[in-house]
């Protein structure tokens, strides 16, 4: 094989080149870099399939666990089948079919500027600007009717954007839990947010009062409005406490899942 | 000096310690070391990549360019830990999820990139091996101290697994809240760093300066 001969030689007489030579050192930069390329591109791409189930299972264990119906007996997947997805459009408060649900994630995650839209006001700190379309999932009681619904919220804490699900009992004013699954708070502080007895005061708090009025709060001292509508702020964590506080407030508000909620109280999902 | 396979495997570990010898590496130590389940992750990284990047390093150092070594050296160390980073997302994801911008933080880590230009450029590939792993293993050693002391105390837990009920879950212990800040490995290491030396008293470095006495007039 003359070909295979004439490129050994070329190997050969760049290895054989002065180490300190202008060819030598183009030749070693070049041929490392596409080797490192290779290994790293090879790696990344065989390990994807994994890496991505691996994210899936996380986020869907932890729609799980906020809406209570988590059991490590049982795969993931198997008991994620419980949960009835929908693509909501926050504006309308309506769930919208224009975008395929097992596709939404991955465009959601591309930050399309189709579902992206600015944000007036930002106390959530979200930058500037949010989706306007979230997936949403519905849990069902035996009878069909609504027993629970899972709403992804964000926000700024101190370091870190929290990312987690919140899930509300069918008359959309009940909390039954929250949770969040990613986060960079300070360990023992700030990440006391992933506390299981932190994480059970929202257990049956209640998001707005008779008339209507946002009254949630994250505080030191409870608020005027009653304690059903109060946790109390982690010892320690001022500006997570108060970056919860945030965003619990700002997606259950009028820019978040209000409308959604207001139709989920008159019955109309 | 020659040194014996044994010796480079455990010089590291006290006598010539990365971290409190060589201070090196301090960054990530103060990072990763409030919790021990993530120091014990970190560690083992820190070690792979230690060991195999002076490895390959040194089985390449009769062929890099002395004009570009250092670059080679970051290429072949960055590829290692972007493997490793991918590795731990694929089959460690908890740990992936508290580690990642630490892993990717290794590629700066001054122990990898000091043991590739200070030994693996010099010497044989299966010794620079050896002395990788023995380096990475000295940052291990220390890192899980560290950890001990920072986990057991700051959120009384080992591994995460509850030693010191604290008061948050309704026992008794109240835990210290500074040392799961980053400040508080520098006192942790300050403190090893002072007890090793106490111990072995030949680390201690000779003073760069002397103290003059000045003669009255």
């Amino acid at each position: 094989m003359p070909d295979a001969n004439e490129k050994k030689g070329l190997i050969r007489r760049f290895l054989d080149m002065p180490n300190d030579s202008v060819g030598k050192t183009v030749f070693v930069a070049v041929t490392l870099c596409l080797v490192a390329s290779m290994i790293v591109s090879a790696a990344a791409v065989s390990l994807r399939p994994v890496q991505q189930a691996n994210a899936l299972r996380d986020k869907q264990s932890n729609v799980l666990q906020v809406a209570g119906v988590y059991d490590p007996n049982v795969s993931v997947a198997e008991a994620f089948e419980a949960m009835e997805p929908h693509v909501l459009e926050l504006d309308t408060g309506e769930f919208t079919d224009q975008f395929e649900i097992d596709t939404f994630d991955e465009l959601a995650a591309k930050g399309d500027p189709a579902i992206i839209r600015a944000l007036d006001e930002d106390p959530a700190g979200l930058g500037g600007s949010m989706q306007a379309f979230r997936m949403v999932y519905i849990l069902r009681s035996e009878d069909g009717g609504i027993d629970k619904v899972i709403l992804p919220i964000e926000g700024y804490g101190l370091w870190s954007t929290l990312y987690g699900f919140i899930a509300l009992e069918e008359n959309g004013n009940d909390i039954y839990g929250l949770q969040f699954y990613q986060h960079g708070e300070t360990p023992g502080l700030g990440a006391e947010v992933d506390n299981p007895r932190w994480k059970a005061l929202w257990n049956g708090k209640k998001l707005r009062d008779e008339d209507g009025d946002l009254q949630i709060t994250v505080a030191k001292t409870p608020p005027a409005a009653g304690r059903e509508y109060y946790i109390d702020a982690l010892a320690g964590a001022t500006l997570t406490s108060r970056g919860v506080d945030n965003l619990v407030r700002f997606w259950m508000g009028e820019q978040g899942y209000g409308p959604f909620l207001e139709r989920l109280k008159a019955g109309e999902i | 000096m020659a040194q014996t396979r044994k010796s480079q495997l455990v010089d590291p570990l006290i006598d010539n310690n990365p971290i409190t010898l060589q201070v090196l590496g301090i960054c990530s130590a103060l990072a990763v070391t409030s919790s021990l389940s993530v120091a014990f992750v970190m560690a083992i990284a820190v070690t792979l990549v230690t060991g195999f990047s002076s490895l390959f390093i040194s089985m390449l150092r009769n062929q890099i360019p002395s004009s570009i070594r250092i670059i080679v050296q970051m290429v072949i160390i960055a590829s290692l830990v972007i493997l490793v980073d991918q590795v731990l997302k694929a089959y460690a994801y908890e740990i992936s999820k508290t580690l990642s911008v630490f892993v990717g933080l290794i590629i700066t880590n001054c122990i990898v990139m000091g043991r590739a230009e200070a030994f693996a450029m010099s010497n044989p590939p299966v010794a620079s091996f050896i002395d990788g792993v023995g380096n990475g293993l000295g940052y291990g050693v220390i890192l899980m101290t560290v950890g001990v002391i920072r986990e057991l105390f700051g959120s009384g837990s080992l591994f995460g697994i509850t030693i010191l009920e604290t008061v948050n879950n309704g026992g008794w212990y109240v835990p210290n809240g500074l040392l799961l800040l980053p400040p508080s490995a520098f006192f942790v290491i300050g403190l090893l760093i002072w007890a090793i030396r106490t111990w072995k008293p030949k680390q201690v470095e000779e003073r760069e300066y002397k103290i003059q006495t000045v003669e009255a007039h």
